[in-house]
């Protein structure tokens, strides 16, 4: 076991720690919009996890799985955020769009 | 000192900083006082933090493999795109829901500009 895996160990922790303090945002909230923030920074730190976790393994095979967190989190953002403007997410009625 | 320890020492110095700013980025989310704060620390400092970290990767494939890859780059630059777009959506969600400033905010340009009719 070499520094480098070491260092990565860790640092691994350290984001654990860290989604679990996003994770009390998530519970807290007081409003919806602070837990959509959260909701979608636990899924940043989930990249960098995945990330950590290829390098500790030596494998490239992870880096879909990075590809489709970081689509997925910002999918889930824009439609949250759409909700709760409009209150519905796909809009048929194009003449009152915005 | 090889090249591969060089690029060794690299990988964890930008792991390090990524780490850092992933922890700014949660502290900012639980001690800041209201959504727009927050959303400004989430938004910036966890997608820093981020691209730190698959730049390091990226490093380290490069070590490994002798290649650039792309699947990471493209990542990269996605999460580089989205993130801040994600953080404005939201807190444009939250305005427009009502969702009111800390008390000792000073300005709210965006409710003016509402009530001039700009917006």
């Amino acid at each position: 076991m070499d520094l480098l895996h070491m260092l990565i160990y860790v640092a691994l922790a350290i984001l654990v720690f860290a989604m679990l303090l996003m994770l009390y945002r998530v519970v807290k909230g007081p409003t919806t919009a602070d837990r959509v923030i959260a909701l979608d920074s636990i899924g940043v730190a989930l990249i960098s996890v995945v990330a950590l976790l290829s390098i500790l393994l030596d494998t490239t095979m992870y880096f879909e799985v990075i590809l489709l967190l970081s689509i997925l989190a910002f999918i889930g953002t824009v439609a949250f955020s759409k909700f709760l403007e409009r209150g519905e997410i796909i809009q048929n009625d194009r003449d009152n769009d915005l | 000192m090889t090249a591969t320890m060089i690029f060794d020492v690299l990988t964890g110095i930008f792991t390090i900083i990524g780490v850092f700013f992933t922890v700014v980025a949660a502290i900012g989310l639980v001690r800041l006082p209201d959504i727009y704060s927050r959303a400004h620390a989430a938004s910036k400092s966890a997608t820093l933090g981020v691209m730190f970290v698959l730049f390091a990767a990226v490093l380290h494939v490069y070590v490994d493999e002798g290649v650039f890859d792309a699947r990471l780059l493209l990542g990269l630059f996605f999460v580089l795109l989205t993130a801040p777009v994600g953080g404005h959506l939201i807190s444009r969600a939250a305005h427009a829901k009502g969702v009111q400033l800390w008390e000792k905010s000073l300005q709210d340009a965006l409710k003016e500009d509402k009530e001039k009719g700009i917006e």
